[in-house]
C-alpha cells in the first residue's frame, strides 16, 4: 500500500496519543499539579558538574561511534546507503521536477503544515464542545451527552487511515453539491480533525477535572453565571494544566498529516513515494523524514520548556 | 449593643438537607436581625459549614425555607445568581483564582456579574484592598501572599460585590495561629461597620467578642442560642456544656 510506510504509519500515533488521557489520570488528582511528574519531562544531562558532562559527552560519543560502525560493517550497508541517504537523490528529491514526474517533497510539505494548522484550529474547538458535553450535567443534555461519548468511543477505537479511507473516498462518493467536490487535503483535515477530536476532548476533560471544585463554588458565590465561571476561572486553569499533553497530540498530528497521502494528495511523505517508484531510489523518503524532524522537534522541545517554567513559578510561589 | 427589630435580613425556616443517606441539617430554625452578628459554634461535622453554603444556595436544601433581605430565596424559579450577589460568603481555604492577580480576584466579580465598568471596579477594588493594608499587594498572584493575606483578599473579594450579608466558614482554621489576628481584625471592623455577619466559627474569644448572639450546633440542629456572655458562662444545655468543657480541657479558650 502506497502509505503504510513504516516511517510514517498509522501504528506511530496510536502509541503517542495513547499515551496521553493515562498519564493524565495517574497525575490529576485535585491539588496535585499535571505538571508534576518527573519535573522537566527528558532530563538528558545528569547533573553533577563538569565531570559529569565530560563522561556523559564521551559515553554519548561510544555509544553513537558504535552504532555508526554497525551500520557501516553490514553486509547490506553500501546498499541501504546508496537507496536511503544518497545525497544526490536526497537533494533532487527536495527540488522535485516536475518534467521528470516527481514532486519536491520540500514543497510538498507546506501542505503537510497546512493541513496541521487548519486541523488543529478545528480540534481544539470541536474537542472543547466535546469535552464541556461530557462534563455537563441535567437532564436535557442526557441525549448529547450519549451521543459525545459513542463519538469518543468511536473516533479512537477506529484506525485512523480507516477514516482517511472513509471521508476521503466516501464524501466526494456521495456526489453532493458542496460536500463531495472538496480537495483531498480538505478531506484529509476532516479526518484528522475527527479522529484527534475524540483524543483531545479526553485531555480537556481531564484537564477541567483537575480544577478543584472549590474554585467553581468560589466563582458560583460571587454571582457569576455557569458560563462566566468557565471561561475566566475553570477554562484558563485547566487550559494550563493540559497544554503538555495538548502540544505532544498535536507533535503526533503534525506527523499524521502524512496519512492523507493515500488520498493522492501531494503532501511529503507522498511526494517521496512518488520520487522513489519514479527513480528507484528512497533517499526522498528520509528528506521527508528530515522535514518531520525539523517540524516536530522544535515543537517538543517548546514543549519542555512550558513544563520547565511552569514548574518553577509554581516553587516560587511555594516558597514566598 | 442594641439589635434593631426589623424584619430578619435572614430567616431560616426548619430547614432540613442530607447527603445521601446521612442526615446533615435537621431542621434548623434561625433568624438575624439586620446588622446583626451571629455565630455558629459546634464540632466539625455538625452541620455549620453546610448551612453556610445552603443559604448561598450553592446547596439545594431537601425541605424548609430560606428568606434573604425580605426575599424567599429557596423554592422554583429562584434566579441564584441574583441572591448570591447579595450575599457573600468567604471559605476556609480561601479560593482565591490563582491564575488572577490579586486585583482581578477583586473586580472579576464586578465587571462580569454586575456590569460594572472596568475602571471603576478597580478604582473601588484598590480602595478596598486599602482599607484592608493590601493597597501593595493588588499586582501580587495568591501563591505568593501569606495566609493572613489571602484571606483578607477572600474578604476583599466579596466585599466588592457590595454583599448585604456576609457569610464567614471556618475563615481563620487553615492560618498560622500568627496570622489569625489580621482576619479577625477585619472581620471586627465588617461588625463596627453594620454588616450582617453570620460566622462558622472555632475561635471561641474571637466569639464571645463579636457576636450579639451564639448558636451551637450539633448533629445538624441548632441546640441553644444565647447571648455570647450568656452561652459560654452560663449553658443551659447538658449537650453545650459537654462541647465548651472539651474546648476548655483542649485550651482553645
Amino acid at each position: 500500500m502506497i502509505g503504510n510506510n513504516p516511517a510514517f504509519g498509522p501504528d506511530n500515533r496510536e502509541y503517542a496519543a495513547d499515551a496521553v488521557p493515562s498519564l493524565l489520570s495517574a497525575s490529576v488528582t485535585p491539588g496535585t499539579p499535571v505538571f508534576g511528574y518527573g519535573g522537566r519531562g527528558p532530563r538528558l544531562l545528569a547533573s553533577g558538574g563538569r565531570r559529569a558532562s565530560v563522561v556523559s559527552t564521551i559515553s554519548t560519543l561510544v555509544v553513537l561511534a558504535a552504532l555508526v560502525a554497525i551500520f557501516l560493517a553490514a553486509p547490506g550497508s553500501s546498499q541501504v546507503r546508496h537507496t536511503f541517504f544518497d545525497l544526490h537523490d536526497m537533494w533532487q528529491s527536495f527540488v522535485g521536477d516536475p518534467t521528470k514526474g516527481y514532486y519536491s517533497v520540500g514543497a510538498a510539505i507546506w501542505l503537510n503544515i497546512r493541513m496541521f494548522l487548519a486541523a488543529e484550529v478545528m480540534i481544539l474547538i470541536l474537542a472543547l464542545v466535546i469535552a464541556l458535553i461530557r462534563q455537563s450535567s441535567g437532564p436535557v443534555l442526557f441525549p448529547l451527552r450519549i451521543l459525545a461519548m459513542i463519538y469518543v468511543d468511536f473516533f479512537r477505537g477506529v484506525p485512523l487511515l480507516l477514516v482517511v479511507y472513509a471521508v476521503g473516498f466516501g464524501l466526494p462518493a456521495l456526489r453532493l453539491s458542496f460536500i463531495s467536490t472538496q480537495s483531498y487535503a480538505v478531506y484529509g483535515v476532516i479526518a484528522l480533525t475527527l479522529s484527534y477530536s475524540a483524543y483531545v476532548s479526553e485531555v480537556y476533560r481531564a484537564g477541567l477535572n483537575s480544577v478543584h471544585r472549590s474554585q467553581v463554588a468560589a466563582a458560583r458565590s460571587l454571582g457569576l453565571t455557569q458560563g462566566t465561571a468557565l471561561r475566566y476561572v475553570i477554562l484558563p486553569q485547566a487550559i494550563r494544566n493540559i497544554v503538555p499533553p495538548l502540544l505532544n497530540d498535536f507533535i503526533s498530528l503534525q506527523k499524521d498529516t502524512a496519512l492523507v497521502g493515500v488520498l493522492g494528495a501531494i503532501e511529503a511523505n507522498q511526494a517521496a513515494q512518488i520520487y522513489g517508484s519514479t527513480v528507484f531510489n528512497y533517499s526522498s523518503l528520509t528528506v521527508a523524514a528530515i522535514l518531520f524532524l525539523v517540524l516536530t522537534i522544535p515543537l517538543a522541545r517548546f514543549t519542555d520548556r512550558l513544563i520547565d517554567r511552569d514548574r518553577q513559578r509554581r516553587l516560587a510561589g511555594a516558597v514566598a | 449593643m442594641t439589635v434593631d427589630s426589623s424584619p430578619g435580613a435572614m430567616v431560616l425556616d426548619d430547614v432540613y438537607k442530607s447527603f445521601g443517606s446521612n442526615p446533615v441539617l435537621s431542621g434548623i430554625n434561625l433568624e438575624v436581625a439586620p446588622h446583626e452578628v451571629v455565630c455558629l459554634i459546634g464540632a466539625s461535622g455538625s452541620g455549620k459549614s453546610t448551612l453556610l453554603r445552603c443559604i448561598n444556595l450553592l446547596e439545594p436544601i431537601d425541605s424548609g425555607r430560606i428568606s434573604l433581605l425580605g426575599q424567599q430565596v429557596t423554592g422554583p424559579g429562584i434566579d441564584a445568581n441574583r441572591v448570591r450577589r447579595q450575599v457573600g460568603i468567604v471559605f476556609q481555604s480561601y479560593n482565591l483564582f490563582p491564575h488572577m492577580t490579586v486585583l482581578r480576584n477583586v473586580t472579576l466579580a464586578p465587571t462580569k456579574a454586575l456590569s460594572i465598568p472596568r475602571a471603576q471596579a478597580e478604582a473601588a477594588a484598590r480602595e478596598l484592598l486599602a482599607r484592608f493594608g493590601l493597597a501593595d499587594k493588588q499586582g501580587e498572584y495568591p501563591d505568593r501572599l501569606s495566609g493572613g493575606q489571602q484571606q483578607r483578599v477572600a474578604i476583599v473579594r466579596a466585599l466588592a460585590m457590595q454583599p448585604q450579608i456576609m457569610l464567614l466558614d471556618e475563615v481563620t482554621s487553615a492560618l498560622d495561629p500568627e496570622l489569625v489576628a489580621e482576619v479577625l481584625d477585619v472581620i471586627r471592623e465588617l461588625a463596627t461597620g453594620g454588616m450582617t455577619m453570620l460566622i462558622a466559627t472555632h475561635e471561641m474569644g474571637f466569639a464571645r467578642d463579636i457576636a450579639n448572639r451564639v448558636c451551637f450546633l450539633e448533629e445538624g440542629m441548632i441546640i441553644e442560642t444565647a447571648a455570647p456572655a450568656e452561652l459560654f458562662t452560663d449553658p443551659k444545655d447538658e449537650r453545650t456544656r459537654r462541647f465548651l468543657r472539651r474546648i476548655v480541657d483542649a485550651g482553645r479558650m
